[in-house]
């Protein structure tokens, strides 16, 4: 069977599942579609964020992106896993005690503050839409690669697909859809890795034979013989980065605390049913993220042997493009590769220098590694089919809070106190159809600056929920005009300077114009910081928080009596 | 609230926030100390084929990040039986 039949096949078998699994888990009451009535074991829990967690971009690109990079590619890597940890330990447990639905409505509590409320929600939905763009995009070049339909085709099957469940089964549908698409997801990582492990190193496992030697007999370690060919080629060593130490630490820092505050992912920890389970389900979600975390290094190494070898053909003196290997062609015509024969000797030639004539797009290296190591097919159809799981599972969750977020902090909340829980899941129904369609849109049309978005939200997470959140929890006095004045000039102080360097004079975006040499996609840590003194310092100029903001703070700091998480 | 006392109360506050602060030292050093900060001199130790700081940045921190948060659990799970607020 060819590899479009069998995409087919595959990707067609995991979509059935899903929806039978929507139908079977489907919503009764806003208790369920936004929490899944709080009774999901924590195992299950915990493979339902790891899916939630990791996106189409950590499927489909991060490897990539470490592939390209080498040791700079660690920010990611420590960065989103190091995150969760902070997340486990400062903030689930107390948020699963404080038992609201989301975090708009923590920070309206807690700050006993509209104003505050209404800043988070429009944070909120923000950071959500800013991914879920960016998820939809994901399922398009999947959909256009493997289906061989074109991207608008794609993008509308994902979404019909997303619709169905979200709408019917909020989050109850989603838990459930997203522990398959966990397994799904994680074996289509592991099965190609373990493959390409075995062939270059003869190790099974994808983290050991990263280390290895390679299994020619040449008795070179694969790592040192990745630098060497980098050097050689023009390239940085592989094991070290280009990245200056200061710019490494702040963005490191930054995708972390951005992480931790990043809505979708905070919410899951309301849907187990004791502080115990929440911290239960944290450390599961993260064992299960390390396996595909700490396969994607090892995976984006033997990726770039692979490649620089296929292309440069073993002398690396170049090969014949008439004679190019099939991938290379398939990818040709999505333009994510593209050959200029520079010399005019009919031979692709991969540099980091003037020899250069291969232009190849950092996100289809997941995606065309099986097929550049001449795996079988059914592999091939495989991570299609992971890839797909990925960007469906996080866009599921993200327009959950999309639409919790209007029905109930924006419509319940703030315009009509007095609505039904049946109408009011109805809205929260409304919310997420509507929310699908603008996704959609904007996977078909992505706005020309979509990485640049993304650094966008880490940063904007980052100075904005995370210190509030952690300050609501740790300090019993901060009060309301800490909180907004802190929350406004983290943003006000990340965005100017993103926007200045992104938008307004990209030009002058080199490490010299930098503060302090910290790039834009790093200076949320230091928004984060702008926001922490500045709430400090108008707390004390202003009085504390009221007695019973104090005493429910104390009440959310111990286990005993955390019921479901309920509505008011 | 099911302490005994309010000191116990306050003691418990003041242990968890001494957990959180010794496993937060573990997790700055396997990440931004041995995998940023000091990688360059790390790197010159070889490790299963790996250069050490290289293995903590891409590899080892994350191991340590899943075994601080099992041992958090661990650890609250046992503060909380021992204070009597636990939830069984």
């Amino acid at each position: 069977m060819d590899v479009q039949t069998l995409t087919f096949i595959i990707v067609g078998a995991t979509f059935a599942l899903y929806i039978a699994i929507a139908i079977w888990a489907r919503a009764g009451s806003t208790n369920d579609f936004y929490v899944a009535g709080g009774g999901v074991p924590p195992v299950m829990n915990g493979m339902a964020t790891a899916a939630d967690w990791m996106s189409a971009a950590s499927f489909i690109s991060m490897a990539g992106l470490i592939s390209f990079m080498g040791y700079d590619g660690a920010v990611y890597l420590m960065g989103w896993t190091g995150g969760y940890v902070l997340l486990a330990l400062c903030l689930a447990p107390y948020l699963r005690k404080f038992g609201k639905f989301t975090v708009p409505d923590f920070i309206g509590d807690r700050y006993y503050s509209q104003t505050a409320r209404t800043v988070a929600v429009f944070c909120a939905i923000f950071v959500c839409f800013t991914y879920v763009a960016g998820q939809m995009r994901g399922v398009g070049v999947v959909f256009s690669r493997f289906l061989e339909v074109d991207i608008v085709t794609g993008v509308v099957i994902g979404m019909v697909i997303v619709f169905f469940y979200t709408v019917l089964g909020g989050m109850k549908g989603i838990t459930y859809t997203q522990v398959a698409q966990f397994c799904v997801m994680i074996f289509a990582y592991i099965v190609p890795a373990v493959f390409i492990s075995i062939m270059v190193t003869g190790h099974i496992l994808p983290q050991t034979g990263f280390g290895a030697t390679l299994s020619d007999g040449s008795g070179i370690h694969m790592l040192q013989k990745l630098d060497n060919l980098s050097v050689e080629l023009g390239f940085n060593e592989y094991t070290s980065g280009t990245k200056s130490t200061i710019d490494v630490f702040f963005i490191t820092f930054a995708l972390m605390v951005g992480t931790a505050g990043l809505p979708h992912v905070i919410v899951r920890f309301f849907t187990v049913p004791k502080v115990h389970d929440a911290r239960k389900s944290a450390g599961y979600a993260l064992a299960f993220i390390a396996i595909l975390y700490t396969t994607a290094p090892s995976l984006a190494a033997f990726a770039r042997v692979n490649m620089i070898e296929t292309i440069n053909g073993p002398e690396m003196t170049g090969t014949s493009y008439a004679e190019a290997p099939s991938w290379i062609k398939n990818w040709e015509q999505t333009g994510l590769i593209a050959f200029e024969d520079k010399n005019g000797d009919g031979k692709m030639f991969y540099s980091g220098d003037e020899r250069n004539e291969m232009k190849v797009d950092r996100d289809i290296m997941v995606l065309a590694n099986p097929e550049i190591a001449n795996l079988p097919a059914w592999v091939i159809a495989l991570v299609a089919a992971g890839g797909v799981a990925a960007a469906l599972s996080t866009s599921a969750g993200l327009l959950l809070v999309i639409s919790t977020s209007v029905s109930h902090d924006l419509l319940k909340r703030n315009f009509m106190p007095n609505i039904t829980d049946k109408a009011e899941l109805m809205y929260a129904r409304l919310a997420a159809g509507v929310a699908i369609v603008i996704a959609g849109y904007f996977g078909i049309n992505p706005p020309g600056f979509v990485a640049q978005v993304v650094a966008f939200a880490f940063g904007l997470a980052a100075s904005s929920f995370f210190p509030v959140i952690i300050m609501g929890i740790f300090s019993k006095r901060m009060n309301d005009k800490g909180a907004i004045a802190g929350m406004i000039s983290g943003i006000a102080f990340t965005a100017a300077y993103i926007i200045y360097f992104k938008f307004v004079n990209p030009a002058a975006n080199t490490p010299d114009n930098w503060w302090f040499g910290i790039s834009p996609e790093g200076i949320g840590t230091l928004g984060m910081m702008v926001n922490f003194i500045v709430a400090f310092l108008v707390f004390k100029a202003t009085d504390e928080a009221p007695e019973e903001i104090q005493e429910l703070v104390e009440s959310i700091r111990y286990p005993k009596g955390a019921g479901e998480a309920s509505a008011h | 609230m099911a302490f005994r006392n309010e000191e116990d109360k306050k003691a418990y506050w003041s242990e968890n926030l001494s957990l959180l602060a010794k496993l937060l030292v573990v997790w700055f050093i396997v990440s931004f100390g041995a995998g940023i900060l000091f990688v360059d001199i790390l790197n010159e130790i070889q490790f299963f084929g790996f250069k050490l700081g290289f293995w903590f940045a891409q590899q080892g921190s994350i191991y340590v990040f899943v075994a601080l948060i099992f041992v958090y659990m661990a650890k609250m799970s046992a503060m909380d039986k021992r204070y009597g607020v636990d939830e069984e």
